[in-house]
């Protein structure tokens, strides 16, 4: 079983409103899967239901090879998107609290939460009130509540916002270094650049359906335009801009260079090859810029939406 | 490893840890205990205070009628005018002046006489002063008849029917009260139970919908477990609070009477009065023997029993509600339009409890309601020190428990919807919908 986890046709129906119609999903173990999609999409229905929070009208869920059972929940580590913690309690307390609620004893809870203090640097604020920290520091305890049980799958909604820079990198170091530890991560953002750093395998949920999934590399490679950013000084540009636009399909392009370039984009058809194209270009003139333009996940995500 | 005693554990720990119900459990027997204090003082304050009333008695027939008391003291006038008394009265700041007018018929004295004051007078005064003229001038009448007054008071005849059921209990009307007092006390406290640890399941809900940890706690534990967890370690933290304030209350009780002397029982001098009284009358201190049997008489072991069992039941059937309702509001504004359903029948039950039981504690409306699962722990509570049958306690718990087991699951629900919705209030059709979720 490759899969830590398999969503087959899950639907679910909230009275009359659809959240999720016949979606399908395969988690590949040790994998880091980016859950995408625009607001109110059904993203956050779907990991309720994986968390056994709400139950699917249809069809079923399988972790790790067994069909979801209650037992399972001590597997899951999930940080909502809509986080909080009691305001009147400590720290110290509210972590044992739900590091016990996971199924830890009282003993391995405290020594767990000792080191993962140290960890993120916090030793001292175990006994501190939650009212007292900012919200970037409530994060780092629910992110420590999240993993301390040592789940096969983690799962985090939008787990950078409140962070400012340097803890988003301090929480996505940890994200990346607990899945070399054998841990699966199921990711769901808006935030396409973070998508593009961690995930492997995306699935686009719009509407309540699938509209896209599979591994990020494969998807770019399905968007990408054979399109080129040429940037060439040659001795007569107008000339240049002609004679190309004869040929392929051109337009201007926008990026910072040091002369007075032409600066173009040039799509190839599907039979052109990108180094006759480079040839050409050397004939005429000094080419100082020259990049395939890969879609970037931010615009697939958009273009696929609008596709739809 | 035992979630439900883990939250259990948790409700009850920050509930009696926060420091507004530290306070309020030291402060609320103290605040109830001193009001007493001063209440009690300031109306022997009130009553102590020498009253001088002057007489005037112009018809001389009444005068040797009046002997002075602790509190009033009296002072007779001798041949002055009407004008003259008052203006004396007013300079010398007595109470008031008692006026009687001389008339050769009785009857007309009786309607003749008059009090003078500055202010209006004192009610239990006048009453005081009314009863007495109008017994000395009985006899005085009857005198004046011819009719000898110690063969009326030798031929009075005092009624007391003792009751006695057909098996033989004696009983009698105090019996009943003491009853009364017995039932209302525990169908009262359960109500006031109700709404004050009601209302704490119902705003530790909102607590965790508003800070937004419930979805955290909901992806490790069951919904009706983290409910039941709730309600039960509220109540116990209400029944600790409960326990405190009548220890405290009576520890205080005890040290302020000793301290100050102040007698709680007979607080005011007026019922000191009718005390007194009652007690110079030998058929009251049969009565108060009479109260102390009716004690010893009541079904004290099923009493209890069902005490218990009607307190849990009724608690968790309206505590489960109240949980409901916090799941499904975001804001303790939005819960007035869902608590009243809840409190109508909680009062409906207290006044058939205080109005129908006092009349006939068998009769069909207060049996039927004791029936009803959400009025039965009040009304059977009242009922039960009456003496009901075991069978229908039974049935009656019976069916609060059927109820109890579908209020809870419905509240369930209720709250497995409820607490992973923000930011709409609700309408009763949705929450209907919900169930169906």
């Amino acid at each position: 079983m490759n899969n830590l986890l398999e969503a087959h046709s899950v639907s679910k129906k909230f009275g009359d409103f659809t959240a999720l119609n016949q979606v399908s999903i395969s988690v590949p173990k040790g994998s880091i899967f980016g859950l995408l999609g625009p607001n109110g999409a059904g993203k956050t229905t779907l990991i309720r239901i994986i968390n056994q929070i709400t139950m699917p009208d249809e069809g079923k869920v399988i972790l790790d090879g067994e069909p979801l059972q209650a037992h399972h929940v001590r597997d899951i580590g999930y940080l909502p998107e809509e986080r909080g913690l009691y305001k009147s309690m400590k720290v110290g307390e509210q972590a044992m609290y739900l590091a016990r609620l996971k199924g830890l004893s009282k003993d391995e809870a405290r020594t767990r939460l000792k080191y993962w203090f140290e960890r993120l640097e916090i030793g001292d604020w175990w006994n501190k009130k939650i009212q007292e920290l900012s919200k970037g520091m409530a994060q780092k305890i629910q992110f420590i509540v999240t993993v301390l049980h040592e789940p096969k799958l983690l799962i985090f909604d939008e787990p950078f916002s409140g962070f400012d820079p340097i803890n988003a990198i301090l929480i996505k170091d940890e994200i990346l270094r607990l899945r070399e530890n054998g841990a699966t991560v199921i990711f769901s953002t808006h935030r396409m650049e973070s998508v593009e750093e961690l995930c492997d395998q995306i699935t686009l949920i719009h509407q309540s359906n699938k509209i896209l999934d599979g591994k990020l590399t494969d998807i770019k490679r399905q968007f990408k335009t054979n399109t080129f950013e040429v940037g060439i000084r040659a001795t007569d540009n107008l000339l240049l801009e002609k004679e190309l636009s004869e040929k392929f399909l051109v337009s201007p392009a926008n990026f910072k260079t040091l002369g007075n370039e032409l600066k173009l984009n040039v799509k190839l058809s599907e039979k052109d090859i990108p180094n006759d194209l480079l040839s050409f270009l050397t004939s005429k003139g000094e080419v100082s810029h020259f990049v395939e333009l890969i879609p970037s996940a931010n615009d697939i995500f958009i273009q696929a939406i609008k596709n739809n | 490893m035992n979630h439900l005693a883990l939250i259990i554990e948790r409700e009850y720990l920050t509930k009696v840890k926060n420091k507004s119900f530290i306070v309020m459990t030291i402060l609320s027997p103290i605040i109830m205990i001193a009001l007493i204090a001063v209440v009690g003082y300031l109306s022997q304050i009130n009553n102590n205070k020498e009253r001088t009333i002057s007489i005037l008695d112009e018809s001389g027939i009444l005068k040797s009628s009046f002997i002075d008391t602790e509190t009033v003291k009296y002072h007779i006038l001798d041949n002055m005018s009407l004008e003259d008394a008052k203006i004396q009265v007013n300079k010398n700041e007595e109470y008031g002046l008692l006026y009687i007018g001389n008339f050769q018929d009785i009857n007309k004295v009786g309607e003749h006489i008059k009090f003078y004051s500055e202010e209006s007078p004192s009610l239990t005064l006048m009453s005081a002063l009314e009863s007495k003229l109008e017994k000395q001038l009985t006899d005085l009448k009857l005198e004046f008849e011819g009719v000898d007054i110690e063969k009326i008071k030798a031929a009075r005849v005092s009624v007391n029917i003792g009751q006695e059921s057909f098996i033989g209990e004696k009983t009698s009307k105090i019996d009943s009260v003491v009853k009364l007092v017995f039932g209302g006390l525990a169908g009262y406290l359960l109500f006031m139970f109700i709404i004050i640890y009601g209302n704490m399941i119902m705003r530790s809900v909102i607590e965790e919908k508003t800070s937004r940890i419930i979805e955290i706690i909901i992806s490790s534990v069951k919904p009706i477990h983290l409910m039941l967890g709730k309600i039960i370690g509220t109540s116990l933290a209400g029944i600790t609070q409960f326990i405190i304030w009548i220890i405290l209350g009576s520890v205080l009780m005890t040290l302020l009477s000793l301290i100050f002397g102040v007698d709680f029982a007979q607080s005011t001098s007026g019922q000191q009065e009718i005390l007194n009284q009652a007690m110079q009358n030998p058929d009251v201190n049969m009565e108060i023997q009479n109260a102390i049997n009716a004690f010893y008489n009541l079904p004290i072991t099923n009493l209890i029993i069902a005490f218990i069992l009607f307190f849990i039941g009724g608690y968790l059937l309206y505590s489960s509600f109240y949980a409901a309702i916090g799941a499904a509001v975001d804001n303790e504004t939005d819960t007035q339009q869902f608590l009243l359903p809840i409190l109508m029948p909680l009062i409906l039950a207290v006044y058939i409890g205080i109005f129908t039981v006092i009349e006939d504690p068998h009769g069909t409306v207060s049996t039927v309601f004791s029936f009803i699962p959400l009025t039965s722990p009040v009304v059977m509570l009242m009922r039960i020190p009456f003496g009901v049958p075991i069978w229908q306690q039974i049935v009656s718990f019976a069916l609060l428990v059927g109820t109890f087991i579908f209020t809870v699951w419905f509240a369930a629900k209720i709250y497995r919807v409820g607490i992973l919705m923000y930011g709409k209030k609700p309408s009763y059709k949705e929450l209907l919908k919900w169930i169906k979720y």
